[in-house]
């Protein structure tokens, strides 16, 4: 729709909006103008990828390898998403084709508030809760000797986290799933599980992807709960009962307070350029890969 | 089906049927699991904080000795946290709110800029809440502020800002075009169709949207970790560092006395306590201004 000219006013607040809307991708380049700026003296002495690869952290020799944060980051994060997928895929199946009403009806709220819960509360619980049951059952169980601080322990934490996420879009997913398609399967005599299998996940493969997307996004973010349960040590992890240092955890732990060593400032900022560069690329896959998948599925 | 004959006989259909259970039953398990896991965190936050849940909690600031066991409450990161989490919400939907008005009275739905727009929450979206708090503290030091009320206001409004922005924006996408239709029809120019109409018409999603960046904005510690401080006074001015409630209960949980560690918990439980007032307000509210919906 064009209208040809617009009034005087109406010049004012198109100009006046268009100025705050740019706002997001101002503020998305100052971030990583900021970071990269403050990461360039660092970059500037020692290649990037001796920087990635190198596993020696010792700040005060000035070795700052970042590769056991980056491990650490991976392993956290991939363990939470596999502990978390499948759970999240088969409870949203049953709430949205299985569940009575009054199920349904119950689990919303459950979702809302587990999802609203703020992660300092998740780490205390794991501190509380899962810590204990990995350090004293688990890992005696696979033949390991842990304090129960590990990989495993902040997987499980980050994997209820994630949960209420991915269950919440993947359920209205499913429900956008039109009716009269899964009456056709169930009419011509597939039983209620054929008609998921061929019919409803068919349609809501692409957006039961996005919502795991969104999933891992917010594991892999996650600061607080994961430093309080994982156990901070700089080290290449081993297995899922070593303890481990997320990048998060990294800059939470140490950013306050780093000017007083040469080249720390730097490494820290690095490690959070990373972090926004890794999402960045999640987010060009999303926008490249999910229209991909729904033009497939037709 | 590919079999030009289906077979229908007893035994075919009795496996089908068995794997129908099957799946069945581990969905089910599943959901109870997902249940039992709020059950038991919100289980363990009431048990643990009972012993410590006294109103002096929540009517009280830290007195001398407070974090070696003694008297006193944490009124102050109570109010420190609403402080923070009102400006910074306020802030947030001060730009989100043009920003999306733009999108949706000026811009093709899937022109290059609207998409590039869309794209960038996204990113902001995904930003771990760390690193708006590095970025914080690096504007913070650029302007020679200390950590502050207005630091942390400004970080956790960037964090707010992504969240607020992609809520309102499928909001208001959800609106059926026919109504823009028919009010440009009446005359009316983009503007006064955006703000007069489609916002009124979604008036209860962006209710809910607010409420929601600001139940983020409340929880989320790592971004006022370094910018916002810690103070045991209620703070008066923009200027002075502010308590905030996640904080409170992260340092008191990593105190060797055990009293302390219990408030912590008390803190918890305070905390999970607002969450659920923000989210049933939410509720009541969409309900309540939902009723004069037309379409």
């Amino acid at each position: 729709m064009k209208t040809g000219w617009l009034t005087e006013r109406e010049k004012i607040q198109k100009i006046t909006t268009a100025f705050f809307a740019f706002s997001p991708l101002v503020l998305a380049t100052l971030i990583f103008l900021a970071l990269l700026l403050k990461a360039h003296p660092l970059l500037s002495l020692k290649s990037l990828p001796g920087l990635i690869f190198s596993s020696v952290w010792q700040p005060s020799r000035g070795h700052f390898g970042l590769w056991p944060f980056i491990l650490g980051t991976m392993w956290v994060t991939l363990t939470a998403f596999i502990l978390a997928v499948p759970v999240s895929i088969l409870t949203s199946l049953y709430l949205s084709e299985y569940a009575p009403g009054r199920w349904k009806k119950l689990f919303q709220p459950v979702l809302d508030l587990l999802a609203g819960l703020p992660s300092v509360i998740y780490g205390m619980w794991g501190v509380l809760i899962i810590v204990p049951i990995v350090g004293k059952y688990l890992a005696p169980l696979f033949g390991h000797q842990s304090s129960g601080f590990s990989i495993l322990a902040a997987s499980l934490v980050l994997a209820v986290m994630i949960l209420p996420t991915i269950i919440s879009v993947s359920v209205e997913v499913l429900n956008s799933v039109p009716l009269a398609l899964k009456e056709a399967a169930l009419s011509l005599g597939a039983t209620r599980f054929e008609v998921i299998t061929r019919v409803v996940l068919k349609k809501a493969v692409p957006g039961i992807i996005a919502a795991c997307m969104l999933g891992l996004a917010r594991a892999f973010g996650e600061t607080i709960a994961v430093l309080m349960v994982v156990g901070n040590v700089p080290s290449i992890p081993h297995s899922l009962f070593s303890p481990a240092y997320p990048l998060p955890a990294l800059l939470a732990n140490n950013y306050g307070e780093m000017m007083s060593i040469a080249g720390y400032e730097s490494a820290l900022n690095l490690a959070a350029l990373l972090l926004l560069l890794i999402v960045l690329s999640f987010g060009i896959l999303a926008r490249w890969y999910l229209p991909r998948i729904k033009r497939r599925l037709g | 089906m590919k079999n030009a004959q289906p077979k229908i006989d007893a035994l075919h259909l009795k496996r089908r049927q068995r794997k129908e259970s099957f799946f069945k039953l581990l969905m089910a398990a599943s959901a109870f699991v997902v249940l039992g896991c709020l059950g038991l965190i919100l289980v363990t936050i009431l048990w643990k904080s009972l012993p410590a849940l006294k109103l002096s909690m929540i009517t009280r600031m830290p007195g001398s000795g407070y974090y070696l066991g003694k008297e006193g409450g944490i009124l102050n990161a109570i109010v420190g946290s609403l402080q923070l989490i009102l400006g910074a919400t306020f802030l947030a939907l001060f730009v989100a709110l043009p920003a999306v008005v733009f999108l949706h009275s000026y811009l093709q739905k899937k022109s290059f800029l609207a998409e590039t727009i869309r794209f960038s929450l996204d990113v902001l979206w995904g930003i771990p809440s760390i690193v708006y708090g590095a970025f914080g503290f690096l504007i913070m030091i650029t302007f020679k502020m200390r950590a502050s009320l207005l630091a942390g206001i400004l970080t956790v409004a960037m964090v707010e800002l992504p969240i607020l922005s992609r809520a309102m924006d499928e909001t208001i996408k959800l609106v059926p075009e026919e109504l823009k239709e028919a009010t440009y029809s009446l005359g009316a120019n983009r503007w006064q169709t955006t703000t007069r109409v489609i916002l009124r018409q979604v008036f209860p999603g962006l209710v809910t949207a607010v409420l929601m960046a600001m139940g983020r904005g409340l929880g989320d510690a790592a971004s006022v970790l370094f910018t916002a401080g810690y103070t045991d006074k209620i703070t008066t001015s923009l200027f002075q560092p502010v308590a905030t409630l996640p904080l409170a209960i992260f340092f008191q949980l990593n105190s060797p006395f055990p009293e302390v560690q219990q408030r912590a918990f008390a803190s918890a439980a305070i905390l999970t306590l607002l969450i659920l007032i923000i989210s049933l307000i939410s509720r009541s509210l969409s309900r309540r201004l939902s009723r004069h919906k037309i379409l």
